[in-house]
């Protein structure tokens, strides 16, 4: 690891060999349709309940980037990642099945980039080869953060729809010099601007990508120009607005080449108002559309910001504001 | 363009976020409020074929939070409540809807600690302040000699 200055670190030989991606129904019909590597004709997955649907969506992501990589379970050191759910029990349960070591994360919808940054730092300390993995249900989600999903309520229109998905990528140790690389990576601070409406959490979370963004540029001396593509996790088109005119202030102007994940997920008649939101958009996205680009040489260099509101029912019923941090890699082709 | 600070960001947001359509709202709960009321006065108007008005009311009442139940159980009621607010939430339907919602939702947690102890996690407060207020009253009318 080569030390920047502030909270950009650099990794000399984190390879991204490979990403797998399952979807929920609802995610395949938007504008990414076809390019997942397993899309789901029912959210349950053929289970008894949502929360087991995800568990079983982790265990198809994990099993399924090992074994397009062409490894072995045992080549596997950890596995790397986290959910939005209580106690992280998605990711978790999913890891009893494999015998390799296992760290969970949260971070909320940044988990999938925090997870990228642990992972570089476990290869750079070592290991060989570590699967990253995050991933979030609409209806787990639901029901833990809001209403029952059957309750007759009108949806605010700053809400977004959380995505339904579970992105893994196996980062490895192995020069190959033809795979994307993670080559840096800024760790996010906690910022509160004072929102409290759990509602608009694009709001709540741009002043941190802001933050995080900008201190990527100014501690790297690189401009937005330099990359192909700067990729926000889920800010929605709200809170993509709001990045737009906080960056410009502070003197770098990104929205000509900026991609929400969130916000590009979804058509706009899916009804979903601002867009996807959950660990799982920048995850799904990654794992499938960018790492595809990148593979293909379309983007040489890109920068990955993982966006996470960090509130739970129980702050924003105590009347707190939200809490948000937003992490970011490059990662070069 | 005024410069965007912590202290002034939360009207920022506000004056850029798109905000409900007020007119429309109220139109939507005005037509369906006022279908789901229609249909009640018909089922009185039913009912009082056979019964006295009482009884013709409560069985009125008792249908239509029947019709909801089947209709929160069949995935209907909830997309009629995205559009009709509160045209939805108010009539007795609505208290339909929100004790049926938890209660299918918490269903895989069994029927104690799911079903029985979920069931009035929406519709609880409307009953606990309900009855609060009715004995706040009921003591008012007290005091005043009315009863």
């Amino acid at each position: 690891m080569i030390y920047y200055k502030n909270r950009t670190i650099s990794f000399l030989n984190s390879s991204i060999l490979e990403g797998y991606s399952v979807v929920g129904p609802k995610e395949n019909q938007g504008r990414f349709r076809g390019i997942f590597d397993l899309a789901l004709q029912d959210d349950k997955f053929g289970q008894q309940t949502f929360e087991r649907a995800e568990r079983k969506m982790f265990e198809h992501a994990i099993d399924g980037v090992i074994a397009k990589s062409n490894l072995f379970a045992n080549d596997i050191d950890a596995i790397i990642g986290g959910d939005l759910l209580n106690q992280i029990v998605s990711c978790a349960f999913a890891s009893r099945k494999t015998h390799c070591g296992f760290l969970g994360l949260y971070n909320a919808c940044a988990t999938f980039v925090e997870s990228l940054i642990v992972g570089s730092s476990m290869i750079a300390n070592g290991l060989d080869n570590v699967v990253c993995v995050a991933g979030s249900h609409f209806s787990t989600a639901e029901r833990q953060y809001r209403y029952p999903l059957e309750l007759g309520v009108l949806r605010s229109p700053v809400t977004q729809w959380t995505a339904t998905g579970v992105g893994a990528v196996i980062l490895s140790n192995q020069a190959e010099s033809n795979v994307p690389k993670v080559s840096k990576a800024t760790i996010g601070r906690v910022v509160d601007y004072g929102i409290l409406d759990v509602n608009n959490m694009g709001a709540a979370m741009a002043p941190s990508a802001c933050d995080t963004i900008v201190q990527f540029f100014h501690d790297t001396n690189t401009k937005p120009q330099d990359y192909d593509m700067i990729c926000t996790g889920d800010l929605g088109k709200l809170g993509s607005q709001i990045l737009h005119d906080l960056t410009l202030q502070e003197g770098y102007d990104i929205s000509n080449n900026h991609f929400d994940c969130g916000a590009s997920l979804y058509y706009s008649d899916q009804k979903t108002y601002q867009g996807a939101s959950g660990a799982a958009c920048s995850a799904i996205i990654f794992a499938s559309q960018l790492l595809g680009m990148l593979r293909q040489g379309n983007y040489k260099k890109i920068l990955l910001a993982g966006t996470g509101a960090l509130m739970s029912p129980t702050t924003s019923f105590q009347g707190d504001s939200i809490p948000a941090i937003t992490h970011l890699v490059e990662v070069c082709s | 363009m005024e410069k965007i600070t912590k202290q002034n960001y939360k009207s920022y947001v506000f004056d850029k976020m798109p905000k409900s359509s007020h007119w429309k709202n109220m139109f939507w709960a005005f037509v369906v409020g006022g279908v789901i009321c229609t249909i009640g006065q018909g089922l009185i108007e039913f009912y009082k074929i056979w019964f006295e008005v009482e009884d013709a009311s409560s069985l009125a009442s008792a249908t239509l939070v029947f019709l909801a139940a089947v209709a929160t159980g069949f995935g209907v009621y909830d997309k009629i409540g995205r559009f009709a607010g509160a045209g939805s939430t108010i009539p007795i339907t609505g208290f339909s809807n929100a004790v049926v919602s938890p209660a299918l939702e918490f269903k895989t947690e069994g029927y104690i600690y799911g079903v029985g102890a979920k069931m009035f996690l929406i519709a609880g407060p409307v009953i606990v302040n309900g009855v609060t207020i009715s004995v706040i009253v009921a003591c008012i009318l007290l005091v005043l000699g009315v009863i």
